[in-house]
C-alpha cells in the first residue's frame, strides 16, 4: 500500500527495528539499575539513567528538527526556543508542586517571586498547579508560537537563509526576554529546586527510571508519527515543497499551509522534548534559548543524516555522547571538536552517517560475507584482491 | 529608484542630527549685558598690612574672621596671593602653634616642614602635633574659589577666563559682580562674554527694578546653563509680580523645550553612533552575504580578531598609544582578511550555491576561532587603551556634548562605507566582483578568474570586519564573545536594508541604531532591543526582500 | 475589425454585472465561468516593468475557448513574463487579466489560479526530482489539496488507473517507479506535460515543450497538443518555426512587450514588420 496510516507506520520494519533497539536499551539500563545493588559491577547509576534520558530528549528534539529541515527544507535555527518553552511550561508545574517547601516557605508564591517582593502570582502562572493544564500548555504554547510565527513567515514567502536568520532572531529575542526578572520566569536563574512530579520525588531512582521510560515511549511514538506523516501523501507534498516549491504552487497546493502544518507539528514535538528534559535535569533557564543551542541541534541532525528520521536520533545520541566524553576528559577541546564537526559534516559528509553507511553498505556487506566464507574454507588461500 | 530613495533617506538622517544640534546655535544670540540700575557699593579701605600679618589672622577660630582675612588677602596686589589661596584650599597652609603664625607646610616623616609663605624658603621643622592645617568649611571654600575665579577672570588665557566666569555663575556677591561687569567692558572673547552675561543676568534676577528683572528673564530664556533654570525657578517661587511670573513661566517653558530638543539630538547622536557601529559590523557582511550570497556566521569572530589585533599591537608598542591605532588598522585588516581567505579556500569554496550549508560550516569555524582566542588570550576580557585624542567630548552647550570616540567612529564608519563604495564602483576588482555576483558562468566565460575574485571578495569583506573590530575595541571590552553579540544584529541590518544593496545597509544601520536609542528611554535597553528584533521579524515578513529589494529576473533565483 | 471586436468584448463584459446574472446561471466564487463568449482569457493593456525596463508594454491579447495558440517572438519579447502574469507569479503594474468572465487573475495567488484551471509547463522542465514519475503525477492529480486531506487520504483504484493512463499517454509507463531526477531531459518534458494534464486544466500554458526532444518525440508532442485543443485551450510558446507551422492555427508575434502581429503562420511570416524584427539590422 502506498499511503501509510498510523497503523501501517507502526508495523513497518524500520519502526519495529527502531523500537526494538530503543526499548531494548532502555529496559537493559532500567534492569541493571533496579536489580543490581549499587556496589555491584553491573549496576548502572542513577546518573547514567538520567544521562540516557537526556540523550533521548535530545533525540526527540532532533527528530522534530529533521521533520522540518530534512523533509520540508526549512532550516530552523530557533527550534531550541520551542524546546525551552515546553521546558518552561513543565518547569512552572514543577515550581507550583514545591508548595511551601521552598526556602521562604511561601505556599502561594515560588521562591524567586518572594525574593523579588511580588505580592501575588501573575495571571499566566494560574492553572499550572494542575498537571493536565501544564500538559496542555506544553503542547499549546510552542505550537501556537510556531503557528503564528510560521503563518506570518510562510504567508509572505520568507524562505531559505532569511527564514533561518529570523528564527535565530526569534530565539535570541526570547532569550533576552526570559533573562528579565520582570517577565516572571525566574530571570537569570530560571526555574529550579524542583521536588516532585505527580507526587513522586524527582530524586528517587524509581522516578528517574520512570521518566526514562516515558521519554523512550514518547520518542517511539514520535518516531512512528513522523514515519506516518512522511509516508502519507502529505509527506510527499512536503517533500515536493522542499524540492520545487513554486512547482507545487502551480499545481494547486497552498505550500504555505503545508509548511505551517509541518512547522507547527515539529514545534509541538520539540515542546514535548523540552517538557521531558526539565524534570530529568532539574532546571530550566534562559540559556536554553541561546542561539548556540539551536544551531548545535542542527549539527546533530546533519551528523546523523537528514530526512531519514532515525539518522537524527543517531546523530543526537552520538554527538551528545561525544560531548559528555570530551567535556569529561578535556573540556577546552570540545568547542574545537564541535566546530570541526560542523565543517567536516557539511563539506565532506552532506548526507551524514546514515548516508555514508547507505552508500558503502553494499561493499561492506560483500566484504563481511566474503570474510565469513573465508573462515569456513579450510584451504589456506590468500586474500582475493 | 530604490537607490535614490535610500540615498535621500540617509541624507535626511544626517541632516536631522546636524539641524537639531546646531540650527538653534546658529540663531543670533542676544548677548546684551543686563541693564542695571544698581550702584556699586563703596569699597572699604583696608589698613596696609603685610601678607604675613593678614595670614596670621587665619589663626582665629571664627570662620567669619577667617573669611575677612581671606578677602583681605585677595585684595593684596602680590603674585603670592593665588599660590597662597590655593595652598589654603589644599590644606597646605598650617598654623604653627609654637609661635602662633601661619606658614606653608608639608608633612614628611611625622614632622611638618615649614616654608615661608612669601619667599617659600624653609624655616625649619616642627613636631607633627605642634602645627595643624588651617581649617576651612564649605562657605570659605566657595569664597576662596570665587576669589581665585576673580583672579582668573583677568588672566591672559581666554580658557581660564571662561572657566572663571563659569565658576562665578549664580554668584550674588557684589564684589564679584562688579568685577564681572568690569571685565565685561574689556572682554573680547565671545565665550567669556557669554559666561559673564549669564552670571550678570542671573544676578540681575534679584534686582529691585522690575524692568531689569524682566530684561534679564528674557535674555536668560535663551540660555541653557543649568544654573539659569535653577535661578529662574527660585525667582518664580519668590516673586509676587504677575507680569514677572508670566515671563518666568514662559522662559522656563522655552528652556525646557530647548533642553528637550537637545536631548533628542543627544539620543539621535547616540543612535547614530550605535548605527555606525552596526554599519561597521554589517558592511563586511553586506559584501560576503549580499554580493556573494555566502552566509558567514564567523563574521563576528573576524570582528573579534580585529579587536584582538588592536590589543596585541598596543601590547607590542606600549609607549605609543597615541598612534598605534594607525598600525592596528592595516594590521587588523590583514589578519582578518587572511583568516577570511583561509576560510573561503578551505571551507566555503566547496559550498557555493548551498547557502544553508555555508551557514553551518562557518558557524563551526566561528566556534573554533572563539575557542582559539580563549586558549591563546584567556577567556577574560582584555582592555584596549583609548588614545587621548579620542577621549573627552565636544561641548556644544551645557546640555549637549558629543563624545569624541563616538564622533570619530561615526566619521570612520562613513569613511569606510564610502571607501568600499568607491572600490566596488570604480576599480577593476569591484567590476569583477559585481560581474561574478550577478552571473558566475558568464563572468567565467569572459575570462574572469572567478575563484580568485571569490577569494579576494571574501578577504575584502573579512578585512573590513577586522577594521570594524579596531573601532569596536575603542567602545567595548575585547573578549572572546565580542563577535557573537554582533552577528545577529549585523544580519538583521543586512536583511533589513535589502541584500546586495550597500545604501540599504547604510540606511538600515542608522535607522535601527536610532530606533534602538529612541526606544531605550521608554522601554529600557533590553526591551528596546527585543522590540527592534520583533519589528524586524515582522518587517521581513511583510517585505521579505528588505527595504530596498532587487527586482527583476536575477532576483528571483 | 479586430479593434472593433475587442471594443465589443470590453463593453459586453464590463456592463453585465454579476448580480444581474443570478438566476440565469449560478457561479460560485473561485470557479471558472467561461460565459457564453468565445474567449477564455482576456489580457488587456498589461504593463510590467523591472527597474524601468518594460518587459510587457500595453499588451492586449485574447485566447479563444478551445483554441491552440502559438506565441513566438525574439528573446526578451516578454513571452515568459506574459506566462508569469497569467499564472500569478508576476503582478502587472497596470492592466487587467481575466480568466473567463469573473476571475481577475491579477488578484489571485498562483495556487488559486492553478485550482481555477490553468496549468503551466515551464521553459526549464520542473518536476519533483526526488519523487518517482508516478508520484509526480499523483501530486499533480486533480483532487482536494488541503493538508489534513493529504494526511488521511488513500488513493482509490480509479485514481490509480487514471495516473497509469496518463503515464501511458506520455510514454513513461515503464519508468513509472524511476526517480524523476534520473529521467532524460525529454522524459522530464513529457512528465511535466503529464503533470499539467493531471490537473485537468481549462487552459494549458506550454513553454517551449520540444526543447531537448528527439524528432519522434517532437512529432508525438505535436499530436498530443493538437488532440488537447478543443477540449482545452492551449497556449504554446516556442522558437521552432517548423514545429509551430505543423501544429498552429493562429500565431501571435510578440515584440518588445506588445503584440506585433497576429494571424495564420503564412500571414505572419509575410508581415513586413515581423520580417524586419527577425531579419532586420
Amino acid at each position: 500500500m502506498r499511503d501509510s496510516t498510523f497503523k501501517s507506520a507502526l508495523s513497518d520494519r524500520t519502526a519495529k527495528t527502531f523500537m526494538g533497539v530503543l526499548f531494548g536499551a532502555t529496559l537493559l539500563v532500567t534492569l541493571l539499575n533496579q536489580i543490581f545493588p549499587p556496589d555491584s559491577a553491573l549496576h548502572v547509576s542513577a546518573y547514567t539513567v538520567t544521562l540516557l534520558g537526556k540523550y533521548l530528549c535530545y533525540a526527540l528534539l532532533a527528530l522534530a528538527l529533521d521533520l522540518v529541515w530534512g523533509y520540508c527544507g526549512i532550516l530552523s535555527l530557533g527550534h531550541g526556543a520551542f524546546f525551552a518553552l515546553g521546558g518552561y511550561a513543565m518547569g512552572m508545574y514543577l515550581m507550583r508542586q514545591i508548595g511551601d517547601r521552598g526556602v521562604y516557605g511561601n505556599a502561594e508564591l515560588p521562591d524567586f517571586m518572594v525574593f523579588l517582593n511580588w505580592s501575588e502570582l501573575p495571571w499566566y502562572w494560574h492553572g499550572f498547579d494542575q498537571f493536565w493544564f501544564a500538559a496542555l500548555m506544553i503542547l499549546l504554547v510552542p505550537g501556537l508560537l510556531a503557528f503564528v510565527f510560521g503563518w506570518l513567515a510562510f504567508r509572505s514567502r520568507v524562505t531559505g537563509v532569511y527564514l533561518s536568520i529570523i528564527t535565530q532572531a526569534l530565539t535570541y529575542a526570547l532569550m533576552l526576554a526570559f533573562f528579565r526578572n520582570e517577565l516572571g520566569f525566574g530571570g537569570n536563574n530560571g526555574l529550579t529546586d524542583f521536588k516532585d512530579l505527580l507526587g513522586f520525588s524527582l530524586q528517587s531512582d524509581g522516578t528517574r527510571v520512570a521518566l526514562l521510560m516515558a521519554t523512550a515511549i514518547s520518542l517511539a511514538f514520535a518516531f512512528v508519527l513522523c514515519r506516518w506523516i512522511t509516508g502519507s501523501k502529505l509527506g510527499r507534498v512536503v517533500l515536493a515543497v522542499r524540492d520545487a516549491e513554486s512547482r507545487a504552487r502551480f499545481i494547486g497546493y497552498r505550500t504555505e499551509h503545508y509548511k505551517l502544518w509541518v512547522f507547527t507539528a515539529s514545534a509541538i514535538l520539540a515542546g514535548i522534548a523540552g517538557a521531558l528534559y526539565v524534570p530529568q535535569v532539574g532546571i530550566i533557564n534562559p540559556g536554553e534559548f541561546s542561539p548556540l543551542n539551536s544551531i548545535e541541534l542542527v549539527v546533530w541532525v546533519a551528523v546523523g543524516g537528514r530526512a531519514t528520521l532515525y539518522g537524527a536520533v543517531i546523530g543526537a545520541i552520538l554527538v551528545n555522547y561525544g560531548k559528555t566524553v570530551f567535556t569529561g576528559i578535556m573540556p577546552e577541546a570540545w568547542l574545537f571538536a564541535l566546530g570541526g564537526l560542523f565543517v567536516a559534516v557539511t563539506v565532506f559528509m552532506p548526507q551524514g552517517i546514515v548516508g555514508l553507511v547507505e552508500k558503502h553498505w553494499p561493499t561492506l556487506k560483500q566484504r563481511f560475507m566474503k570474510s565469513d566464507s573465508n573462515d569456513d574454507r579450510p584451504s589456506a588461500q590468500g586474500e582475493p584482491s | 529608484m530604490g537607490d535614490t530613495f535610500s540615498r535621500i533617506l540617509a541624507a535626511c538622517l544626517l541632516i536631522m542630527l546636524t539641524s537639531l544640534s546646531w540650527a538653534e546655535e546658529l540663531l543670533p544670540e542676544e548677548t546684551a549685558p543686563p541693564q542695571t540700575t544698581e550702584e556699586t557699593p563703596a569699597e572699604e579701605i583696608a589698613a596696609p598690612l603685610s601678607i604675613q600679618d593678614i595670614l596670621n589672622q587665619l589663626t582665629e577660630r571664627s570662620f567669619d574672621m577667617k573669611e575677612a582675612a581671606i578677602r583681605q588677602l585677595a585684595e593684596q596686589d602680590s603674585p603670592r596671593v593665588i599660590p597662597l589661596l590655593n595652598a589654603l584650599m589644599e590644606r597646605e597652609l598650617v598654623h604653627n602653634r609654637e609661635n602662633d603664625t601661619i606658614s606653608l607646610g608639608h608633612k614628611a616623616d611625622g614632622e611638618w616642614q615649614l616654608l615661608d609663605p612669601v619667599s617659600e624658603q624653609p624655616i625649619g621643622t616642627v613636631n607633627s602635633r605642634a602645627a595643624r592645617p588651617v581649617v576651612i568649611n564649605n562657605r570659605l571654600r566657595t569664597v576662596i574659589n570665587n576669589q581665585l575665579a576673580l583672579f582668573a577672570l583677568n588672566s591672559d588665557n581666554s580658557d581660564a577666563r571662561a572657566e572663571a566666569a563659569e565658576q562665578l555663575i549664580g554668584n550674588d556677591d557684589p564684589d564679584m559682580l562688579s568685577a564681572l561687569r568690569l571685565r565685561r567692558e574689556s572682554e573680547d572673547n565671545a565665550r567669556v562674554i557669554e559666561q559673564i552675561d549669564t552670571a550678570l543676568n542671573i544676578a540681575a534676577l534679584s534686582s529691585d527694578d522690575l524692568t531689569t528683572r524682566l530684561n534679564a528673564i528674557d535674555t536668560l530664556s535663551r540660555n541653557l546653563h543649568p544654573e539659569v533654570k535653577n535661578s529662574l525657578n527660585d525667582r518664580l517661587r519668590n516673586t509676587e509680580v504677575d507680569a514677572e511670573k508670566v515671563a518666568l513661566e514662559k522662559a522656563l517653558a522655552r528652556i525646557d523645550a530647548r533642553i528637550e530638543n537637545f536631548q533628542t539630538a543627544d539620543t539621535i547622536f547616540f543612535g547614530l553612533s550605535l548605527g555606525s557601529v552596526l554599519l561597521l559590523a554589517a558592511i563586511g557582511l553586506a559584501i560576503t552575504f549580499g554580493v556573494m550570497g555566502v552566509i558567514n556566521m564567523a563574521h563576528g569572530e573576524l570582528i573579534m580578531l580585529g579587536a584582538y589585533t588592536t590589543y596585541v599591537v598596543q601590547q607590542l608598542l606600549p609607549n605609543s598609544n597615541e598612534w598605534s591605532l594607525l598600525i592596528a588598522l592595516p594590521a587588523a585588516f590583514l589578519v582578518s582578511a587572511v583568516v577570511g581567505i583561509f576560510i573561503e579556500r578551505f571551507v566555503i569554496r566547496f559550498l557555493y550555491g548551498r547557502p544553508l550549508e555555508t551557514l553551518l560550516a562557518t558557524f563551526g569555524v566561528s566556534l573554533i576561532l572563539q575557542q582559539a582566542v580563549r586558549v591563546i588570550f584567556s577567556p577574560l576580557n582584555r582592555t584596549v587603551i583609548t588614545p587621548d585624542w579620542m577621549s573627552g567630548a565636544l561641548q556644544i552647550n551645557p546640555v549637549f556634548s558629543l563624545t569624541y570616540n563616538r564622533l570619530y567612529i561615526i566619521f570612520f564608519a562613513l569613511a569606510v562605507f564610502l571607501g568600499l563604495l568607491t572600490l566596488l564602483k570604480k576599480t577593476r576588482l569591484g567590476l569583477q566582483v559585481r560581474a561574478v555576483s550577478q552571473n558566475r558562468t558568464t563572468a567565467r566565460a569572459l575570462g574572469i578568474r572567478s575563484e580568485r575574485v571569490n577569494a579576494l571578495t571574501f578577504g575584502l569583506g573579512s578585512g573590513i570586519a577586522g577594521i570594524a573590530g579596531v573601532a569596536l575595541a575603542q567602545l567595548t571590552n575585547v573578549g572572546p564573545n565580542l563577535g557573537q553579540s554582533y552577528i545577529i544584529d549585523s544580519f538583521m541590518v543586512v536583511v533589513f536594508g535589502g541584500v546586495g544593496n550597500l545604501w540599504g545597509t547604510l540606511t538600515a544601520a542608522f535607522g535601527l541604531g536610532i530606533a534602538n536609542k529612541l526606544l531605550e528611554p521608554m522601554a529600557g535597553a533590553v526591551l528596546a532591543k527585543i522590540l527592534v528584533l520583533i519589528f524586524i521579524i515582522l518587517f521581513i515578513q511583510r517585505k521579505p526582500r528588505g527595504l530596498f529589494p532587487q527586482r527583476g529576473r536575477a532576483a528571483e533565483e | 475589425m479586430s479593434a472593433l471586436d475587442s471594443l465589443r468584448e470590453t463593453f459586453r463584459r464590463d456592463q453585465v454585472f454579476d448580480f444581474m446574472r443570478q438566476g440565469t446561471r449560478s457561479v460560485s466564487p473561485g470557479q471558472l465561468d467561461a460565459g457564453d463568449g468565445k474567449n477564455i482569457l482576456y489580457l488587456e493593456d498589461i504593463t510590467v516593468s523591472f527597474d524601468g525596463f518594460k518587459a510587457l508594454n500595453d499588451l492586449t491579447m485574447y485566447i479563444k475557448t478551445g483554441e491552440l495558440r502559438c506565441i513566438i517572438g525574439p528573446n526578451g519579447a516578454g513571452k515568459s513574463t506574459m506566462m508569469d502574469v497569467i499564472t500569478g507569479k508576476t503582478r502587472p503594474d497596470s492592466g487587467t487579466c481575466f480568466f473567463g468572465q469573473t476571475l481577475d487573475l491579477t488578484r489571485l495567488s498562483e495556487t488559486d489560479i492553478a485550482t481555477a484551471g490553468i496549468g503551466r509547463k515551464f521553459q526549464k522542465p520542473t518536476v519533483f526530482p526526488e519523487h518517482t514519475a508516478f508520484e509526480n503525477l499523483e501530486l499533480a492529480m486533480h483532487d482536494a489539496k488541503g493538508t489534513w486531506h493529504s494526511l488521511f487520504t488513500r488513493m482509490s483504484g480509479e485514481q490509480k488507473s487514471w495516473i497509469e493512463e496518463t503515464l501511458a499517454q506520455v510514454g513513461l509507463l515503464e519508468d513509472r517507479d524511476k526517480v524523476a531526477g534520473l529521467l532524460s531531459h525529454g522524459q522530464k518534458q513529457w512528465l511535466e506535460i503529464g503533470m499539467v494534464l493531471m490537473q485537468k486544466p481549462q487552459l494549458l500554458l506550454v513553454d517551449e515543450p520540444i526543447a531537448g526532444m528527439t524528432r519522434q518525440e517532437v512529432e508525438r508532442t505535436g499530436q498530443l497538443l493538437q488532440s488537447l485543443a478543443g477540449k482545452h485551450s492551449v497556449v504554446v510558446v516556442e522558437h521552432d518555426m517548423e514545429f509551430i507551422r505543423s501544429i498552429a492555427s493562429t500565431v501571435t508575434v510578440l515584440h518588445q512587450g506588445s503584440v506585433l502581429a497576429e494571424g495564420t503562420m503564412d500571414q505572419v511570416q509575410n508581415d513586413p514588420k515581423v520580417i524586419e524584427v527577425y531579419l532586420g539590422e
